[in-house]
C-alpha cells in the first residue's frame, strides 16, 4: 500500500515537472513588457510637455529603512512636490536594509515596485546587466557636466560610456580615534596617527590585556566585515605601489607584485603580529568602538550618525586615513539613484522620474542631506565648502574627497567574501598568507571573467 | 436533482476542504512545481524571459561540487554533517528525557512545558539569544569559562566549532517536540508487558531493549524521518548565527538551503538556486523512502 502511494506520488511529480518544463515561458510570471531603453527616454522628454494640466502623475521612490535618510528624503520630496504640483512621489522606506534587495527582486516579476530606486553603487553592474535600470537621458544629465561637477568617484556610475545612476551624497573612509583611551595609554589625543608606522606604534601602545591575556582594550581591531576590505583594496595596495585592478577592470592585481603581498601582510599584521585586537570580539563591528573598547577604528562618515545616537558621550575624533610612502588614498562609496524599467515603460512616468532625479541630485539637495545624515554632498561645489572642511568631524572625510577612489564591483558581496575568507583562513586556521591571497585573487578573477564573457 | 442528506454532507465536506486545497495548490504546489521548470532556465529575477538551457544549471552544480572550497560543496557536506550529528543525538536525548519524564509523577506537567517552550519560540529569537550566550569575550558561556579558569572559546566564530555550536542549538530548540512524541509513544505501551516481564525476572536493560525500544519503533521511524528532513532544511539558525548570515566562518556552517538563498537573492541566479532546490528535494525524497523502508519493522506481541 505504502509502496504504491510513493510510486504514484513520484510519477505525479515527475509528470507535472515534465509538463511544466515543456510548456513555454508562459509558466514564468510576466510583467507588462518593458520597452527598450533608448527609445523610451526620447519619448519621455516629449511626453513631459504632453502631460495634461491638472493630471497628477504618481511615481514611487524606494530606499531602505534608515531613519536619517528617510527624514532627509521626506523633506526633499515635500520641496519637490511643491515645485511640481503635477507629480506625486510615494516614498517607500519600510524595507529593512537586509531585505532591501530581496524585496526589489520580488517586486519585479510582480510588476510593482519603484520608478526611482536607491541602490548601492556596487550593485549597479548587476542591476544594469539584468536590465533593471535604464540609462539616464543625456539631455537631462549631460555626461561632461556630471563628470565636471560631481566627485571623481561618481565615475563608477558610468558603464560603457553611459550614465546609469546619480547620487545625492557620497561617503569616504577616515580614522576614528578614542581620545580618552589614547590619554589613558599616555598618547597625545591631539596627535593621532598620520602614517601607517604611527598607527602601528600607537595601536600597540593603546592595547591593554588582562591577566589571562584577553583584550581589555583593543588598539586597532581590523574589521573585515566592516570597512577593512575596502581599506586593503583601495588604500593599502596603492600605498604599497600596487593598483588593485587593471584599468579596464578585467584583471585582479592584488598579488601582481611583491607590493601586493606586502599590503596584504600589513593588513594581517595588526591581528597576527602586533596583536592590537580581534574585531570579532566585543559584539562585532563597529560596536567595539562605540562601547569604548577600541582606540582606533576605520569607518565611513555614516558612522557619525550612529555614534551620535547610540554613544553620544564617546569622546572621539576623526582624521584622514594614515598615509604611507607618501601616498594618500581613501575608499569612496555612495548610495545612488537609478530609474527602473517600470518607469521607462510609461513616458509620462519616465519624465516625472527624470525630474525627480534631477531635483534630488542638486547641490542644494546635497547640502540638506549632509545636515541630516552626515554624508558628504556628491557635488564638488558643496563638498569644497570651507565650513564643511573646517568641521571637526566631517572635515576629515571631506578632505578625502579629491583623492577618494571607489571600486567597480562585479559582485560586491562575493568579492568581499573572498577577502573575508582569506583573512579568516590566516587568522583562524593559520593558513599561509600568500597562498590565501592568491586563492582570493583566483576567486574574484573568476567573477570578473564570467562578467566580461557576457559582454 | 434531490440530494440525500448524506450526499449533501459530503458536498459540504468537499467545499470546506476546497478552501485549504486551493491554498495548498496556489501557494505551495504551484511554486514547487515551478521550481522544477526554473531549474532548466537561465532565469534572472530582473529579466522575465529566462531562456531554456537544459541541464546547464545541474552541470554547474556538479562542477562546483568538485571545486576545492566552493560554498556549494561545503553546503552539501555540512548539511550531511548536521543530519548525521543532529538526528542521533536528538533522538537519544529525546528518548532519555521522555523516559525520565514518564517515570516522575509530580510536576510532570511543569517539566513537559519547560522542555516544550523552546520549540514554540521563534528560531530567530533563539538564534539571537544564543548568539549572546556564545559571544566571545562578553558572552555568558565564555564568562563562565573565564571564571573557572578555562580558556575562552570561539564557538560560532571558530571554523572548527561553529557547526557543532549551531547543531547544539538546533537540538536544544526542537528537543521538546521529540520528547512529547516519545512520551506519547511510551504511554501507548500497555503496562501488562512490563508486569509480565518483571514476573519473568527480566532486568531493566532487558526490558528496555526487548520491550520499550521495539514497541517504540513506529515513533522512532516517524521522528527520525521528521528530524532528518528538519536538519536537511537547516536555514534559520545558520542565517542568524553565522557572521552576516553568510554561513561562515570559511563556509564552515553553510547549508544547501542557505546557498539556495544566497544564489537566488544575493546573486540573482534563480535558475541555479532552483536546481539546488530540486536536488535537495530529491535527496530528501530518497532518504525518506530509504528510512521508511529500512527502519520500519512490524512488531507484534
Amino acid at each position: 500500500m505504502q509502496h504504491r502511494t510513493y510510486t504514484l506520488l513520484i510519477t505525479l511529480l515527475a509528470l507535472s515537472a515534465l509538463i511544466l518544463s515543456a510548456c513555454a515561458p508562459a509558466a514564468i510570471p510576466t510583467s507588462p513588457a518593458p520597452a527598450g531603453g533608448a527609445a523610451v527616454t526620447e519619448a519621455a522628454t516629449e511626453a513631459a510637455a504632453e502631460a495634461a494640466p491638472g493630471e497628477v502623475i504618481e511615481i514611487e521612490y524606494w530606499q531602505y529603512n534608515f531613519e536619517a535618510r528617510i527624514k532627509a528624503m521626506d523633506q526633499l520630496i515635500a520641496m519637490f512636490e511643491e515645485q511640481n504640483p503635477g507629480i506625486k512621489v510615494i516614498h517607500n522606506s519600510e524595507v529593512p536594509y537586509d531585505n532591501y534587495r530581496d524585496k526589489i527582486a520580488a517586486s519585479v516579476p510582480a510588476g510593482v515596485g519603484p520608478d526611482v530606486a536607491t541602490l548601492f553603487y556596487g550593485w549597479q553592474p548587476v542591476w544594469v546587466s539584468e536590465g533593471y535600470i535604464v540609462p539616464l537621458p543625456e539631455d537631462a544629465f549631460p555626461p561632461d557636466k556630471i563628470s565636471a561637477e560631481f566627485s571623481p568617484m561618481v565615475q563608477a556610475s558610468f558603464q560603457d560610456g553611459k550614465l546609469y545612476t546619480l547620487p545625492t551624497a557620497v561617503r569616504t573612509l577616515a580614522l576614528f580615534y578614542n581620545k580618552d583611551l589614547m590619554e589613558q595609554a599616555g598618547l597625545d589625543p591631539e596627535n593621532p596617527p598620520k602614517t601607517l608606522e604611527e598607527l602601528e606604534q600607537q595601536a600597540v601602545q593603546c592595547t591593554r590585556l588582562d591577566a589571562q591575556g584577553n583584550y581589555e582594550i583593543m588598539g586597532f581591531p581590523v574589521s573585515m566585515t566592516g570597512q577593512a576590505h575596502h581599506w586593503f583594496r583601495e588604500v593599502l595596495l596603492r600605498q604599497f605601489g600596487q593598483q588593485p585592478y587593471s584599468d579596464d577592470y578585467k584583471q585582479v592585481l592584488w598579488n601582481a607584485s611583491q607590493g601586493g603581498y606586502d599590503a596584504w601582510n600589513e593588513l594581517l599584521k595588526f591581528q597576527t603580529e602586533l596583536k592590537t585586537g580581534d574585531a570579532t570580539l566585543f559584539d562585532g563591528d563597529p560596536n567595539f568602538f562605540l562601547n569604548g573598547k577600541a582606540c582606533f577604528h576605520i569607518d565611513g562618515s555614516f558612522r557619525l550618525g550612529t555614534i551620535a545616537s547610540s554613544a553620544p558621550d564617546l569622546n572621539f575624533g576623526v582624521v584622514e586615513l594614515p598615509e604611507h610612502n607618501g601616498v594618500k588614498s581613501t575608499f569612496g562609496s555612495y548610495w545612488t539613484h537609478g530609474i527602473t524599467q517600470k518607469a521607462a515603460s510609461d513616458p509620462a512616468r519616465m519624465a516625472a522620474a527624470v525630474k525627480f532625479l534631477q531635483f534630488i541630485t542638486t547641490p542644494e539637495a546635497g547640502a540638506l542631506w549632509v545636515k541630516e545624515t552626515g554624508e558628504l554632498p556628491a557635488q564638488l561645489s558643496a563638498a569644497s565648502d570651507p565650513e564643511l572642511l573646517a568641521d571637526p568631524k566631517l572635515g576629515a572625510f571631506a578632505a578625502g574627497l579629491p583623492y577618494a577612489r571607489s571600486t567597480f564591483f562585479v559582485d560586491e558581496s562575493k568579492d568581499r567574501q573572498a577577502l573575508i575568507d582569506a583573512y579568516n583562513a590566516v587568522v583562524l586556521n593559520g593558513a599561509d598568507p600568500a597562498g590565501e591571497l592568491d586563492f582570493a585573487v583566483e576567486t574574484v578573477q573568476a567573477l570578473l571573467d564570467e562578467y566580461w564573457a557576457n559582454r | 436533482m434531490k440530494l440525500t442528506l448524506r450526499r449533501r454532507q459530503i458536498l459540504w465536506a468537499y467545499a470546506f476542504l476546497a478552501v485549504s486545497l486551493i491554498f495548498f495548490v496556489a501557494i505551495r504546489w504551484y511554486p514547487t512545481l515551478l521550481a522544477f521548470n526554473i531549474s532548466f532556465r537561465d532565469w534572472n529575477v530582473f529579466q522575465n524571459n529566462g531562456p531554456w538551457i537544459g541541464l546547464q544549471n545541474y552541470q554547474d552544480i556538479w562542477e562546483d561540487l568538485f571545486k576545492q572550497r566552493s560554498a556549494v560543496r561545503a553546503a552539501f557536506f555540512n548539511t550531511l554533517r548536521y543530519v548525521l550529528i543532529g538526528v542521533p543525538i536528538q533522538l537519544t536525548l529525546g528518548l532519555m528525557v521522555a523516559m525520565m519524564l514518564n517515570s516522575i509523577g509530580r510536576a510532570a506537567g511543569f517539566f513537559r512545558a519547560a522542555y516544550f517552550i523552546p520549540y514554540v519560540t521563534s528560531l530567530v529569537a533563539v538564534a539571537f539569544v544564543w548568539n549572546w550566550l556564545y559571544a566571545p569575550q562578553t558572552g555568558l558561556i565564555n564568562q563562565l569559562l573565564l571564571a573557572l579558569g578555562l580558556p575562552m572559546q570561539g564557538f560560532t566564530k571558530s571554523p572548527q566549532q561553529a557547526l557543532y555550536s549551531i547543531t547544539a542549538v538546533a537540538i536544544w530548540a526542537s528537543l521538546g517536540f521529540t520528547v512529547i512524541i516519545f512520551l506519547a509513544g511510551l504511554q501507548q505501551i500497555p503496562d501488562v508487558y512490563y508486569e509480565a516481564a518483571q514476573i519473568d525476572g527480566a532486568g531493566r536493560w532487558q526490558i528496555f531493549w526487548r520491550i520499550t525500544l521495539p514497541l517504540l519503533n513506529p515513533v522512532i521511524v516517524y521522528l527520525s524521518v521528521l528530524q532528518t528532513i528538519g536538519f536537511l532544511r537547516m536555514f534559520d539558525l545558520v542565517r542568524n548565527m553565522s557572521e552576516q548570515g553568510q554561513g561562515g566562518p570559511l563556509n564552515s556552517t553553510t547549508t544547501v538551503v542557505l546557498e539556495v538563498y544566497k544564489e537566488g537573492f544575493g546573486s540573482y541566479n534563480m535558475g541555479y538556486a532552483a536546481a539546488l532546490t530540486v536536488l535537495l528535494f530529491l535527496v530528501i525524497l530518497l532518504i525518506t523512502i530509504f528510512q521508511l523502508r529500512v527502519l520500519q519493522r512490524r512488531v507484534e506481541y
